[in-house]
């Protein structure tokens, strides 16, 4: 008997619509950057180029639709349409990107000195520096180095928020981004450098000006310094037919906070990673998550805790609710480093399961190698309570409204961990464009 | 075919016979041991297709089972090393330096007098006749390849037991077995499986008629004496609707400078009703490979239940399984898994829910201690449209020292809104309020840190039969002493 073939995917691209023409053509744009950032753009094209598309057997992208991922047929240079308008319901904006080029910049003369939120475009020229530093600094360990490159290579321009130490800024920064066009590729990247003791709130917000296929390949870089307290938000809106990718890097430092609650509604596949450093005693990364899931939509998001120091805290808490034939993938590792002793870790996935043909996936996984440490990690897929659900049913309330109601109950722990009311009160409004349509 | 042995030669007669334990595999020290044995069959070293034929002529089996084993070679030749998500060191396994079959003889003997004298004395030091004398209903005790001593007590027989090694059961009794033989495991399910496949030989073939409960539990005993040997029996248990049986199964080898290979697959069908426990207690040398397939089938209303205790070896990869097929079916793993230094133990359960109504749950508990590392490794389906489906998992690791390690990759599907599905695990190590409590009362640390490891244990190591539960505990005294500070 000959051993049965291998499977095999019909022959895609690896590179797709963005090809060394494409990049070329973005590279005349950037002549005027700094030598290290072309040559770290070279690197990383060159390195998105020789890697090969995600396989069905690679373990990191274990119950990913990997059939779905494309490179093909995008636009990475399109042009900015005219009239453009597409509203924050977190206020506004001190940046607007629409496809990759900064259109807004709003200063602010109440932020005190030092403070800089300002586009790459200008800040290779005056801060070079840092973000030779910070940018995209940290390794990529959760599976998408092509999609990371890729980003690297392409991203044109991105936003800079820097606290000097002990600044502390009360009012939210808030970022937006924007995709428009029928296949905008757009690279969005906010970079946010809190020194020791600065505090600060920024706020990421991804949308679709239209219902464009758009191609999102985003990242951010959060770096906290000694005793910093920082809390990032972001929302992702993209349109339905958006295929989006985001790579969050998080590096928390001596006493230092992070607290992260990404709001996932919109693409039709969504692959979210996640990576946080507790590099030095007295770190704390809360790192939290929301998704509203429904038609075919497919949510893979992707987490690591490592801590390496001694003292460390993380927290992790991912919801998921499910309706109609949505997909959900939740894979999350703790590492603990050999000598982070007392080390603090939770991690816990909730899957709300609303109707007969949603699917979850949960992966909690954890790898520890110190001993006097507390870990602990939970994954419950369910439908609520039957006896809630009579209650809800014995007062005449519709299925529709019912799904709503337990989805907000069932989100309210973590939206509660927010202390902004105002916050609050936004990501509840976008929650709610989902129950609406 | 009844060879003569040859005068043997003790080889570590440092071992005290007097302090060798009742129960057999449970002491680690127990086993290490082995005689000069004369093989009559060899297959000599290396897989070739030619090592296939060989096991399967000496056997005298089947045109259809020569052809089993052959694709069953060319799948496992075909398939890679599941290095992409398991550990690295199952590089180290070099299988052209592995022998695959060693027998002195064919045919199992009936009687304890028969039985070689090497081989006897194998056996007895590890308390096998003394074990059927307590309460045994049966017993298979299989050293190296093949089957040495085998012995069913009467009464068994006579309510339509069948307890026989595959040898003979596929050719004695093809009409049950061939059946479901390979049906629950199928050879390309892992490269391992199709390994068994190739060269399987011995293990247990156990068939319990409808209605039939069997009181006491049938032992099977494996036991690797040579260097450089793999083994590979393989298990098909098939309960009828209604029936009952415990199984229990213990497995050691000598200390080898070589490392040793033992890859076995166990098939567990339980019909409409019937319930099977298969108890194992694992101490292989710790330089055993020990890549293990088991998963059972359990139809309408069926129970099957893993206990599971994995002590020894140097790398045990064994993730007993039940597909849940029936509805109102159960399944259930119990594991305990003790890492030393040296030592890496993933394990874990799979449980595939297919029929509504369906229940699973999962205990898993691991100690690390020295550079030990445990693994907990699972996998969790609930497909579409089933409902009533539950699955509770719980796994907690104990880590003794600064440089113990754990890791746990659990994987969990669940589609649709009436099933239900809850997954914990916690890290931990030892109390130390706890600690210094015994030790105010006059413990030494050391006692008081056994208390402590037994008592994390405990509920599980209640399971097990009453003789291997003492013995659990003891084996953890042992291995704690000295792990302190």
């Amino acid at each position: 008997m000959s051993s049965p073939a291998p499977l095999t995917v019909a022959a895609r691209s690896p590179i797709g619509s963005f090809s060394a023409d494409a990049f070329a053509a973005h590279m005349a744009k950037q002549a005027a950057g700094p030598a290290w950032w072309l040559d770290r753009k070279r690197a990383a094209y060159n390195t998105y180029a020789s890697l090969p598309m995600p396989k069905r057997t690679d373990e990191s992208w274990r119950f990913s639709s990997i059939a779905n991922l494309t490179v093909e047929g995008f636009d990475a240079h399109a042009a900015v349409p005219t009239g453009v308008a597409v509203g924050s319901p977190f206020g506004p904006s001190a940046l607007t990107f629409v496809n990759n080029q900064v259109m807004v910049t709003l200063t602010d003369a109440s932020r005190p000195k030092g403070v800089v939120v300002a586009p790459f475009s200008s800040a290779l020229q005056t801060h070079g520096e840092l973000l030779r530093q910070h940018f995209m600094a940290q390794p990529q360990k959760l599976g998408s180095e092509k999609f990371a490159t890729l980003h690297n290579a392409f991203v044109n321009d991105a936003a800079l928020v820097y606290v000097p130490a002990g600044v502390e800024l009360i009012a939210p920064i808030v970022i937006t981004h924007i995709a428009a066009g029928p296949t905008t590729a757009v690279f969005p990247h906010t970079l946010v450098v809190a020194e020791d003791n600065a505090k600060v709130t920024v706020i990421d917000y991804f949308v679709s000006a239209d219902e464009g296929a758009h191609f999102a390949c985003g990242a951010n870089d959060l770096y906290a310094g000694h005793g910093a307290q920082l809390t990032y938000i972001g929302a992702q809106h993209w349109s339905r037919s958006t295929l989006s990718f985001q790579f969050n890097s998080t590096v928390v430092r001596r006493d230092a906070r992070v607290q992260s609650l990404n709001l996932h509604l919109g693409a039709r596949q969504a692959r979210h990673e996640s990576l946080s450093q507790l590099q030095a005693p007295g770190a704390f990364s809360e790192m939290l998550a929301l998704t509203v899931a429904d038609g075919t939509q497919e949510f893979d998001q992707r987490t690591l805790q490592i801590h390496q120091a001694p003292n460390t805290k993380s927290d992790l808490l991912y919801k998921n609710a499910l309706r109609d034939q949505a997909k959900t993938i939740f894979s999350g590792l703790i590492i603990v480093d050999p000598d982070a002793q007392k080390t603090d870790a939770y991690q816990s996935n909730r899957n709300l399961m609303l109707s007969e043909e949603a699917e979850a996936n949960s992966l909690p996984g954890l790898e520890i190698q110190a001993n006097d440490v507390r870990c602990t990690h939970g994954a419950t897929s369910s439908r609520i309570d039957a006896e809630q659900e009579f209650y809800l049913q014995s007062r005449g309330i519709r299925q529709a409204m019912a799904d709503e109601l337990l989805t907000f109950g069932f989100f309210e722990d973590v939206l509660n961990r927010l202390t902004s009311e105002e916050l609050h009160t936004a990501l509840r409004n976008l929650i709610q464009t989902q129950f609406t349509k | 075919m009844n060879p003569i042995p040859e005068p043997d030669t003790l080889s570590s007669p440092e071992v005290d016979e007097a302090a060798s334990n009742p129960v057999a595999g449970i002491d680690q020290s127990v086993g290490d041991f082995k005689y000069d044995v004369k093989y009559d069959f060899d297959a000599g070293t290396g897989l070739t297709e030619n090592t296939v034929r060989y096991i399967s002529s000496v056997k005298k089996e089947a045109s259809w089972l020569l052809d089993f084993r052959l694709n069953a070679l060319k799948t496992f030749l075909a398939k890679p090393m599941p290095t992409h998500w398991a550990t690295k060191d199952l590089e180290n396994i070099h299988f052209d330096k592995i022998r695959y079959y060693l027998a002195q003889g064919q045919k199992p003997k009936r009687t304890w007098d028969e039985v070689p004298d090497d081989i006897k004395r194998t056996f007895e030091r590890l308390g096998i006749p003394e074990q059927e004398r307590k309460y045994l209903a049966g017993v298979e005790a299989q050293f190296d390849s093949e089957a040495a001593y085998s012995n069913v007590k009467e009464a068994v027989t006579k309510q339509g037991v069948i307890f026989v090694n595959s040898t003979e059961a596929l050719r004695e009794h093809p009409e049950i077995f061939r059946k479901f033989f390979g049906k629950v495991i199928p050879t390309g399910d892992n490269k391992f499986s199709a390994l068994n496949s190739a060269v399987f030989s011995g293990g247990s073939f156990i068939y319990v008629p409808p209605g039939v409960k069997v009181s006491h539990p049938l032992q099977a005993y494996f036991r690797i004496n040579a260097e450089n040997f793999g083994q590979f029996e393989r298990t098909l248990i098939i309960a009828d609707e209604g029936a009952e049986l415990t199984y229990m199964e213990g497995c050691t080898a000598p200390k080898f400078s070589t490392s040793t290979l033992h890859s076995a697959v166990v098939e567990l069908v339980a019909l409409k009703g019937a319930k099977i426990q298969y108890i194992t207690v694992q101490n292989w040398a710790p330089n055993v490979y020990n890549l293990v397939t088991k998963r059972g089938v359990a139809h309408e209303e069926a129970e099957i239940k893993w206990i599971d205790c994995n002590i020894g070896s140097r790398l045990t990869m064994k993730y007993p399984g039940v597909v849940l097929k029936g509805r109102k079916a159960r399944g259930e793993v119990i594991s305990i898994a003790l890492a030393n230094d040296g030592q890496h133990q993933d394990t874990g359960a799979k449980m595939i829910h297919a029929a509504d109504e369906t229940t699973s749950n999962v205990v898993s508990k691991s100690i690390s201690v020295g550079q030990g590392r445990a693994t907990y490794r699972g996998q969790i389906h609930i497909p579409k449209h089933l409902k009533g489906c539950k699955n509770n998992t719980e796994c907690d690791a104990l880590l003794i020292n600064t440089n113990s390690r754990t890791d746990t990759y659990p994987a969990i599907t669940v589609r649709g809104d009436r099933n239900y599905v809850q997954h914990e695990a916690s890290v931990s190590k030892v109390n130390e309020d706890m600690i210094f409590y015994m030790q105010q009362r006059g413990l030494t640390e050391g006692q008081a840190m056994s208390l402590a490891v037994n008592g994390f244990i405990n509920d599980l190591a209640r399971q097990f039969p009453m003789e291997y539960s003492v013995e659990l505990k003891r084996l953890i005294d042992l291995e704690m002493e000295g792990s302190v500070g």
